[in-house]
């Protein structure tokens, strides 16, 4: 028998989007941290994710954790997770977060993420709640972001 | 602006949004905030009441200032007011405002509670969602006891929506990480396992995070999530790409909960009903063979769902590590994985493949891909990915291949990253000494490593290679001829001249028949390197010159004019000064027999566990060693991160000849490192002031009698004891190291002792006499309550005292047959005790026989039939009994591990004794 001790039920620690200029454009936190800790951990990824080109894997060791990012244009979408956490199954579960936001603003860039920040939130909260994975079909979360948005 | 654009936005958000972007500098975005902070305090302090869409409008630019990195301290009232609002709008950025600005303000707190309470039980799914992801992202404890009752019920009831479900379920995840206390499972266990069985594919999503939580707690109360688990998978697994619609993710069905159903099952060993193991061996086989089919699509999506649910699955069967066949395919397709050109799939390949290397099952599969990893430790281009093909080097390493191993990793090391060079230096001499066969090759390696990477070499290695050369007599002349012929570089780094300094001090004389070696030539050469070095490698080569006194009578006139120059003599440094004073008088006045005495061949140190590698397991962090932590405390790592463990280059007053000795037995600060040489100075002690039982010294003392049982930098506490049948006496030793008197010095036991000096002067030493009878059979060790005043601090301290049940053991000789008759007597159940453990030390065989012997039982020869087992035979002498105990010992060197059996006539005893002995292999 193999035994792990490390806890199994640990995931989602904060996700980070940031452009290259390390502007933060959504942090959502999943762990208490105190304000300067944060602005701390969101330098430090910026710092990391940023000097890694296409032939560099997709993660990064990052403190006791790991971060699982992937760039798309000029934007980072990072997640820091547990070492012992999936990879590709985070990987993967930003692609699925970037496509229902681009399905949501219609072809999504930068600005819409700025003017909308609150409603990111919402579409966050829809796939991901708790440090963890909440709700993986686009179509079910499209239909839900669409009966919100009738909504007044 | 498409927010505008769609209609259904706030301009005045958007035009303060374009008015910051359009800031040209810091200081005008500074002034723009002000101007709007100043604008929305006075809306809000106005006489006019506004109405809820300025209100909203006004939090929702609050909220954007915070974001962008400024105090708000104000506003939080009107934040909770859109709480109440029946707009959906309203209330979202409420909550939104209150999720990201938490504020324990016990006002606010109880107007929150009670707005996200009407909307719990509003009975509208949309409200209800908004309210229950609030609790989820604040978390809070006074949340927790709000509605950590409530919860459980809106997850379970049959009319609650879909979607409810999926954030019920992860709020309560919150509350549970959050406050266990509160969260009380008990009658919603069966019905919340069920919703593994819920139609809807995105409740289970959820709830399976929450089972996942809940089952690694209480796996007990939760295992019937299993069977239900593994049922779920095979539908999935089985189901054809197009099945499962909305879940679908480019042709692959339901990728992320396959995942969380195999990461579930690892709460737990393999089903122990043959037909749910049947069908998750099925499932497995089916993700195995799903890995060789011609991919769906070519997009990259596909092959990484796809993969996801590889690897979680290769992580099951090696956490299962019992089906030899699906150890070895995941093997097989791991190396696939290797060559292949996307990096993350490399990489990954390396890290799962090196856990497989651990398996007995498969770890002959992993050897033959060494030449691919050597390969991607030459040619990665990523640090990361050769990070981890080093890793799983030093993983598939053994004795077939170390040398290839260690050669490959020393040649990779010249070229190394920084970043790894120390984990590197490491490996290379852990595996070194695992796997020397010849020790001249260990020699051999550790001189390279110090010649290619000498700054990353740390105290353990060199310190290790000294004990090795000092206790292996058949390495010590190769030893001195090579470090002799390393010292020849014009430079060489100063671990070299260490380690040169103390084997040519102590073994010099085995090369000084070569007249190109020849005691003076030796000398001159360690001199040449003297004024180059620093303080403590100094001292040491002082030292050495002392012992070539010795060695060499022919080189004492020139040392001696050494020491008396004015640049050792009367040396600014004390300890320079002091050693060439002390030994500059020591030979001149000591006859040549004392001289003799005092500078005696070092004795052979005791062996104990390579002090290199609980400094490799430190610094890999809890990640590579499997430490458990509590969710608080390592939230406190991750905040306070402290950087991987420095290397002390602090001058350590033991890095001498004579020095390293005297501190040999000065360990026992932290139980991973309580057995080791030359942790003194690594770490700091148990702070002076210890509270709490401190028992890391007590395990030591199971198999030998005297040594040291404590020390911090106030005290040290040695031990000598004596046992003879049921009756003991322990002699304690307490030496105050400082120079301060300790006063009211006070030892307390729970049983009866003479008391001590209430005065130990500094420097000095005081000693106390315990006599021991044993009564009956005992499992808990007699405390030893130390208190006294340090300057002026109290100070108290705690210790076992390691008498153990072992210690009034009988040694009895027996011949086989008696042996197995009486073997045989003791066979119910109760009478037997078994532990079967992984080594934490090497598996030697005279360490393991001096350890046995050490336990005080007869080790009975020729009575196994398999002579690489041990079984041992003794009474146990108590006042009220005598008990008789058989030991038999199994060790499975391929798979490091031992099996421990221990029979007696008393269940409490074999018990104890396993339970005892369990801890010193």
């Amino acid at each position: 028998m193999h035994i792990r001790l490390h806890t199994l039920n640990q995931s989602i620690r904060f996700i980070l989007i940031q452009n290259r200029a390390g502007k933060t454009r959504l942090a959502k936190w999943y762990m208490q941290f105190d304000d300067d800790e944060k602005q701390k951990l969101i330098e430090e990824v910026h710092a990391v994710v940023t000097v890694r080109d296409a032939k560099h894997t997709n993660f990064v060791e990052f403190r006791n954790f790991k971060i699982i990012y992937r760039r798309y244009a000029g934007l980072y979408f990072c997640i820091c997770v547990d070492v012992t956490d999936n990879n590709l199954a985070y990987l993967e579960g930003i692609h699925n977060f970037v496509e229902v936001l681009n399905e949501y603003f219609h072809n999504v860039c930068e600005l819409d993420l700025v003017f909308n920040f609150y409603k990111v939130y919402t579409v966050v909260d829809e796939m991901f709640l708790a440090g963890e994975i909440r709700e993986t079909s686009q179509t079910k979360v499209l239909k839900q972001l669409l009966m919100l948005q009738s909504l007044e | 602006m498409p927010a505008v654009s769609k209609g259904d936005g706030m301009r005045g958000l958007a035009v303060f949004i374009s008015d910051i972007r359009n800031c040209k500098s810091k200081e005008a975005e500074i002034k723009r905030i002000n101007k709007e902070l100043a604008n929305i305090r006075s809306k809000f302090k106005g006489d006019k009441a506004l109405d809820g869409y300025s209100k909203k409008k006004y939090v929702c630019k609050l909220l954007f200032i915070f974001l962008l990195g400024h105090d708000i301290d104000f506003g939080h009232m009107e934040a909770v007011n859109l709480l109440s609002s029946n707009k959906y709008t309203e209330k979202q950025i409420g909550y939104l405002f209150i999720s990201v600005l938490v504020n324990s303000n016990s006002e606010l707190i109880r107007l929150i509670n009670n707005a996200i309470k009407n909307d719990l039980s509003s009975r509208n799914p949309t409200f209800m969602c908004l309210a229950l992801h609030c609790i989820a992202n604040v978390g809070s404890r006074e949340m927790a006891e709000a509605f950590a009752g409530e919860i459980p019920r809106i997850l379970v009831a049959g009319d609650t929506m879909d979607s409810v479900k999926q954030s019920a379920a992860l709020c309560l995840l919150r509350l549970y990480k959050a406050s266990p206390d509160l969260v009380l499972m008990g009658e919603w266990t069966s019905r919340v396992v069920h919703l593994l069985n819920d139609q809807h594919m995105g409740v289970v999503t959820a709830a399976i995070s929450l089972i996942t939580c809940l089952s690694s707690k209480n796996p007990d109360e939760f295992k019937t999530c299993v069977s239900l688990a593994v049922s779920r998978l095979s539908r999935i697994v089985s189901s054809a790409s197009t099945d499962l619609q909305d879940y679908t993710y480019y042709f692959v069905p339901a990728p992320w909960l396959s995942c969380k159903l195999l990461r579930l099952l690892q709460c737990y060993p393999p089903p122990e009903d043959g037909a749910v193991k049947g069908r998750l061996v099925e499932c497995l086989e089916t993700i195995l063979n799903k890995a060789q089919e011609p991919p769906k699509s070519k997009k990259v999506q596909h092959s990484n769902a796809k993969n996801a649910i590889l690897f979680e699955a290769i992580s099951l069967i090696i956490h299962y590590d019992s089906e030899p066949n699906l150890l070895v395919r995941a093997c097989n397709q791991l190396g696939q994985f290797l060559q292949h050109r996307e990096t993350n799939l490399r990489y990954l390949a390396l890290e799962s493949m090196c856990t497989l290397a651990s398996s007995e099952f498969s770890h002959e599969a992993v050897k033959t891909h060494i030449e691919t990893v050597i390969n991607a430790l030459k040619t990665e281009r990523d640090v990361s990915v050769r990070q981890r093909a080093a890793d799983l080097l030093y993983a598939m390493c053994d004795r077939s291949n170390a040398k290839q191993i260690v050669a490959e990793m020393l040649s990779y090391l010249e070229t190394a990253d920084y970043s790894i060079r120390e984990e590197m230096v490491l490996k290379v001499a852990i595996l070194a000494e695992k796997y020397a066969v010849d020790y001249s090759w260990y020699v051999d390696t550790i001189l390279n490593l110090i010649r290619i990477a000498g700054d990353y070499v740390s105290e353990e290695v060199w310190y290790r290679v000294i004990q090795i050369v000092i206790n292996r007599d058949d390495v010590q002349g190769y030893a001195a001829k090579t470090v002799f012929e390393a010292l020849q570089a014009p430079a060489c780094h100063e671990n070299m001249v260490k380690v040169g300094g103390y084997i040519l001090g102590e073994f010099g004389n085995l090369i000084a028949g070569d007249p190109r070696s020849s005691p003076l030539v030796q000398f001159n050469l360690l001199h040449s390197k003297f004024h180059l070095c620093s303080v403590p490698t100094r001292a040491l080569l002082l030292s050495a010159y002392i012992k070539f006194i010795n060695l060499f009578p022919e080189t004492k006139a020139t040392i001696q004019e050494v020491l008396r120059s004015d640049s050792q003599i009367r040396n600014s440094d004390v300890e320079l000064q002091q050693r060439a004073v002390e030994y500059l008088k020591l030979s001149s006045i000591a006859s040549t027999d004392v001289l003799a005495t005092v500078l005696e061949e070092m004795p052979p140190f005791p062996e104990r566990e390579s002090s290199i590698l609980a400094k490799l397991k430190k610094k890999k962090g809890p990640g590579a060693v499997s430490v458990e932590l509590e969710d608080g405390k390592e939230r406190g790592e991750c905040v306070n991160f402290n950087p991987k463990p420095q290397r002390t280059s602090t001058p350590s007053p033991s890095a001498d000849l004579l020095g390293l000795r005297s501190t040999a037995p000065a360990s026992g600060a932290t139980p991973s490192a309580g057995s080791l040489l030359v942790d003194v100075f690594s770490e700091a002690g148990p702070s002076a002031t210890s509270a709490g039982v401190n028992d890391d010294g007590f395990l030591r003392f199971v198999c030998k009698n005297n040594g040291v049982l404590f020390e911090n930098q106030l005290l040290q506490i040695g031990i000598k004891s004596e046992y003879r049948q049921n009756l003991g006496r322990m002699y304690l030793f307490y030496g105050n190291k400082t120079s301060v008197q300790f006063v009211s010095f006070n030892t307390t036991l729970n049983v009866q002792t003479k008391t001590v000096e209430p005065l130990v002067e500094g420097g000095a030493q005081v000693q106390q006499v315990i006599n021991i009878e044993c009564l009956t059979d005992f499992i808990d060790a007699p405390l030893l309550n130390i208190k006294f005043r340090y300057g002026g601090a109290l100070q108290n301290i705690s210790l076992k005292l390691p008498v153990t049940i072992n210690k009034f053991f009988q040694p009895t000789e027996m011949a086989a047959a008696d042996f197995f008759q009486r073997w045989k007597q003791l066979s119910q159940p109760q009478q037997e005790a078994q532990k079967i453990f992984k080594a934490s030390h090497g598996m030697d065989t005279e360490v393991l026989k001096a350890k046995l012997l050490g336990l005080g039982t007869a080790l009975l020869e020729n009575v196994d039939p398999n002579p690489e087992n041990y079984v041992c035979a003794g009474v146990i002498q108590t006042k009220a009994q005598q008990v008789g105990c058989l030991l038999r010992l199994e060790p499975n060197a391929q798979a490091q591990m031992y099996r421990l059996t221990l029979r007696s006539s008393k269940d409490t005893v074999s018990q104890r004794v396993c339970d005892l002995l369990a801890e010193q292999f």
